[in-house]
């Protein structure tokens, strides 16, 4: 089994907000993230799918056709957006690391299944390069 | 829904690879550079990952503010600028990085505020890295 990895990047705005808390319980548990106005971060999503090398091809996946899923799937809809208020599934879900990375899955997967053979094996989202997150697609 | 949470640490600290139980000759062999008595450091990048499941109220598996507590609390005051040798974790363990995030990984598998601890990664330079599981 080999797993193939590529990157993308991608910048966008948020804010972390429950609306069932009060303000002040949002800010002691989001801290500065939960300015109303918003705060950015540059991305980076690592796609990683997992199958046999081709016998002809030698490829997993073609990296070309792995790039346009990622940029037709979710950097047309995430790339210099504000999450909250243009992304419909975050306005009732805090597009915190964790729920990007499983958001993103959920939009890149029927693309790999739809195409045969290699599997969406993990998606992980840098935030910044010291904090990421990653969903394998567990229930 | 399981997801992951991962999160990088910067500390500095000097060690020397040796052991008692090589000779000196031995140790030179075994550990080249890394033997030299004065010691030397590294700038260590110690990622720490942990499993768990999304809070539907916070959408975290762990609240960043409360893991780094514990892991600077535990684990950067413990060794950011000090000789690894002399902690008393080392006494009877050569610093290799191996043993860095063995030693990590169990100051940290318990204390956590949440979730389960799934990896710990210590980068010794850009170019070599080790990780820890369970």
């Amino acid at each position: 089994m080999i797993f193939l990895t590529r990157r993308a990047t991608f910048s966008a705005s948020h804010y972390y907000w429950n609306p069932a808390w009060s303000e002040e319980k949002n800010e002691q548990v989001f801290g500065r993230c939960a300015n109303r106005n918003g705060h950015g971060h540059n991305y980076t999503l690592e796609v990683t799918v997992a199958g046999e090398p081709d016998s002809v091809t030698g490829f997993v996946v073609d990296l070309k056709w792995l790039k346009n899923v990622i940029e037709r799937e979710v950097l047309a809809a995430w790339d210099h957006r504000h999450l909250n208020l243009e992304v419909p599934e975050f306005a009732a879900i805090i597009p915190t690391t964790e729920n990007i990375a499983i958001d993103a899955w959920r939009r890149l997967e029927p693309s790999v299944i739809q195409a045969g053979g290699a599997q969406l094996s993990r998606v992980r989202v840098y935030e910044t390069p010291e904090i990421f997150a990653e969903y394998r697609g567990e229930a | 829904m399981i997801a992951y949470f991962g999160r990088r640490y910067t500390l500095c600290a000097s060690h020397r690879l040796h052991t008692n139980a090589l000779t000196v000759e031995e140790n030179r062999a075994t550990y080249g550079k890394c033997n030299n008595p004065h010691g030397h450091g590294h700038n260590y990048v110690v990622e720490v990952l942990v499993a768990g499941a999304v809070d539907p109220e916070t959408g975290m598996v762990v609240n960043m503010a409360a893991l780094d507590e514990v892991v600077r609390a535990r684990v950067v005051e413990r060794f950011d600028h000090t000789n690894l040798n002399l902690d008393p974790l080392f006494a009877n363990r050569v610093p290799t990085t191996e043993n860095l995030s063995s030693v990590v990984f169990a100051l940290l598998k318990d204390a956590l505020p949440v979730g389960k601890l799934e990896r710990v990664r210590v980068e010794e330079t850009e170019n070599n890295f080790f990780e820890c599981v369970e």
